[in-house]
């Protein structure tokens, strides 16, 4: 797969459904013959990506180009690109013959022929019967069902009618075939099966295939190239040995296998501080600087105690089949751990991560800002809600009179209705609470990280769309309805710089 | 004693009770009443041997098919676009232009005919009799349409969209998508549009007596003359019976091109 050559091309591509943005302004390139997946969760906009591609979605604002040609307005059934649906979608009302057939009997080329007065002519022809016949038998082998042309789709099981659906895409020969989810229908072992059977496909034909799946072991076992996108976004193109071992946030990381993710401080050059304890690392972070660090789970080595680098304890062991998952608990920290050597719950021991195997990534948020303004009240306003603060931060040694203005230090009088702040909430320092209501403002919890000692969950509020990122030790579900409070002495305020004095 | 058992077997009682009395028993009737000489009493094929032997009674067995034929199809061809559009954009989003297609249905079939036919008078379509047949189908399928929307509606609106995608996606353009693959799978919504267009309109009298001025007689008309001008109930049956085994054979025929999915198709979204 050395072929540098761009087969499909997306320029800013952009999708927004009744306001709501699916994809955001995207750039991505792929190369022929390349296997490449979109890996997300699920409302990531990676089917759409893939619906724009095959051409039945149109983009709001960009540019998709087929080696080099602009199709973003070409309808899909003039794209040489087929796509493998999720749920099949074979024609129920045709037997697997004619499904199988369909793409080839619409198919119309040029044919140039000499007539009996000897001129050239052009003659636009279809494929003739032994054609298709002869393509047919051939995908059908393919695919491992020979025999079945004559039958009727619906009496087919979902893997057999999974590999119809591929051998109809595949047989029109197309530059690109889209799959999209094709195997989440499917039981594991029969999806286990399907992924080498398609991975082997893609060598055979030497078809560019884009794949989208949530699975990442599915991504991670058929791709050349993972990219992973979360909300709208790319967040790390790679392939994927690049994206297991180096993500490049703690979002990749959490998605993309097990993962321990703790928060962290570096303290010199190439070490890093966590789990209460220093560890030699290899990548080069500013001093001081707030980090996530990675370390995988099968990556933590566990020895006798008093022999490792950070004493403990283990306070839970599951069998897994191939290995053991423990958990290791240090201080207020829990590190999992998977090792094919059981120890018991209970049992002390010292763990070692080596250098290599401790990833470092900046810190995606440190502190939540947002733009508010003031109320009369003396309240502040951001993010769909209205918090208590303390106002006479604003000013140094202000205070408030009776009358709710502020007074100064040399005694003038400001009123500060509608004056613009800017708003600073640590990450500890805002309260969830289960109930719509007791709170300050409210939203959706969109995100949850598990951060090795504490969770870090991302609420988003439902108009303006602000996310509140709290650190906590509680756990929430994601999707659940929840509302912030945060104390008054936490809201940190500034004057935007318009009315700084 | 014995004590009287109770199984669930017998709540079919009444209703066994029900289908003896109304169906099964008045059935017998109409084939007793159909092989009998009016006269004599006697078993005889009089009644199937005056029905085919008078020309008035064929013209009619023949007005009513091409009445009947000509009302379908045109309910058809106005359908179907119909309950495409409705199903297939965003009209029809909050149900309301389908309950206007379907709302004529729920007036009175009389009163409707009758402001047919006031509506055909006021612009001229009675002065001559060359128009009666023509009133009567404008008045059947003015009639019967609701019944072709709602059926293909349903079908149309279940239709997966992505084996349409499919269809675009494998090189069919929208034209070739609408007849390689909509109208094959939405068959079951036409085939019961036919059944509940075809058959009324073969009897449904009061639209031809109403619109036809006198000069169009279908079959529903003459059971209609024999049982109450006439009253040779023999003659009557046998026409009744001729009519159900015209019956049975639409719906063998029917059948067969609706194996699949036809049964939740038939009567639509409203019942």
């Amino acid at each position: 797969m050395d072929n540098n050559e761009k087969i499909i091309e997306l320029k800013g591509v952009e999708k927004i459904f009744d306001g709501q943005t699916a994809v955001e302004k995207m750039d991505l390139y792929i190369r022929k013959g390349e296997f490449v997946t979109l890996l997300g969760p699920s409302g990531c906009g990676k089917s759409t990506t893939l619906r724009m591609i095959a051409g039945f979605e149109m983009p709001t604002s960009g540019q998709i180009l087929l080696n080099g040609k602009d199709i973003t307005n070409v309808p899909p059934y003039e794209r040489p690109i087929n796509t493998v649906f999720q749920r099949y979608a074979l024609f129920p009302h045709l037997n697997v013959y004619d499904n199988i057939a369909y793409g080839l009997k619409l198919k119309r080329f040029k044919n140039t022929y000499v007539d009996k007065k000897g001129k050239q002519r052009v003659r636009v022809e279809r494929l003739s019967k032994e054609v298709i016949d002869a393509k047919v038998s051939r995908v059908l082998k393919l695919v491992d069902l020979e025999e079945f042309e004559k039958r009727d789709v619906t009496t087919l099981s979902g893997g057999q009618q999974q590999r119809i659906a591929i051998a109809r895409a595949i047989v029109n020969e197309p530059e690109i075939l889209l799959l999209d989810e094709p195997l989440g229908a499917l039981d594991l072992k029969m999806r286990k099966d399907m992924q080498l059977e398609l991975k082997e496909m893609h060598q055979k034909l030497g078809i560019t295939f884009i794949y989208v799946t949530h699975d990442q072991e599915e991504a991670l076992t058929m791709s050349d190239t993972i990219v992973v996108m979360k909300d709208g976004d790319i967040q790390q193109i790679g392939t994927p040995k690049d994206i297991y071992n180096e993500p490049k946030n703690s979002f990749v990381a959490d998605f993309i296998g097990e993962s321990n993710i703790f928060s962290g401080t570096m303290v010199g050059d190439k070490k890093v501080r966590f789990i209460n304890k220093v560890f030699d690392c290899v990548d080069d972070f500013p001093i001081n600087e707030k980090v996530d660090v990675v370390v995988r789970p099968e990556d933590v080595f566990l020895a006798d105690e008093g022999k490792g680098m950070v004493d403990g304890v283990i306070i839970s062991s599951i069998f897994k089949g191939v290995h053991y998952e423990m958990t290791f608990k240090v201080g207020k920290t829990e590190v999992v751990i998977q090792d094919t050597i059981e120890r018991k719950e209970g049992e002390r021991c010292s763990i070692h991560i080596r250098p290599d195997d401790i990833h470092i990534m900046a810190k995606e948020f440190d502190c939540n800002r947002y733009d508010g303004y003031i109320t009369k009240r003396n309240t502040v306003c951001f993010a769909d809600g209205e918090f208590e603060c303390d106002v006479t931060q604003l000013y140094e040694h202000s205070h408030l009179d009776d009358e709710g203005y502020l007074v100064l230090e040399n005694g003038e009088q400001i009123d500060l209705t509608d004056v613009d702040v800017k708003v600073e909430v640590g990450l500890k320092d805002i309260e969830i609470i289960d109930n719509d209501e007791d709170g300050d403002a409210c939203g959706t919890i969109i995100s949850i990280v598990y951060k090795g000692d504490h969770y870090q969950i991302i609420i988003r509020t439902d108009e303006e769309e602000e996310d509140f990122v709290v650190d906590t030790e509680y756990v929430w579900n994601e999707n659940d309805r929840v509302s912030v409070k945060i104390p008054k002495d936490k809201i940190k305020l500034k004057l935007k710089a318009v009315n700084q004095k | 004693m014995t004590a009287l058992k109770f199984s669930r077997k017998h709540l079919g009682i009444p209703y066994g009770l029900f289908m003896a009395l109304f169906v099964v028993f008045p059935l017998l009737l109409i084939i007793y009443y159909a092989f009998t000489d009016p006269l004599t009493g006697k078993l005889s094929l009089i009644n199937f041997i005056d029905f085919f032997t008078s020309n008035a009674n064929l013209t009619a067995m023949f007005i009513s098919l091409a009445l009947a034929i000509l009302t379908t199809a045109i309910c058809l061809l106005i359908a179907y676009p119909t309950a495409y559009i409705l199903a297939r954009t965003d009209m029809n989003k909050n149900g309301i232009m389908l309950l206007l297609f379907i709302l004529p249905m729920w007036i009175n079939f009389v009163l409707r005919t009758a402001a047919m036919k006031e509506l055909l008078f006021s612009i001229g379509m009675f002065k001559s009799n060359k128009t009666s047949f023509i009133n009567t189908l404008i008045g059947m399928v003015y009639d019967y349409l609701p019944f072709a929307v709602l059926p293909i509606y349903t079908v149309l609106q279940k239709l997966d969209k992505n084996i349409l995608e499919a269809s675009s996606d494998l090189g069919a353009s929208g034209s070739q998508t609408l007849f390689k693959v909509t109208i094959p799978l939405s068959m079951p919504g036409i085939v019961s549009a036919i059944t509940m267009i075809l058959l009324p309109t073969m009897t449904s009298y009061v639209v031809s007596d109403t619109l036809g001025n006198g000069n169009v007689t279908i079959i529903g008309k003459l059971i209609e003359n024999q049982f109450s001008t006439m009253y040779n109930w023999n003659a009557g049956s046998a026409i009744a019976m001729i009519l159900l085994v015209f019956i049975f054979a639409t719906m063998l025929i029917s059948g067969k091109f609706s194996e699949e999915g036809s049964q939740d198709a038939r009567g639509g979204g409203l019942w």
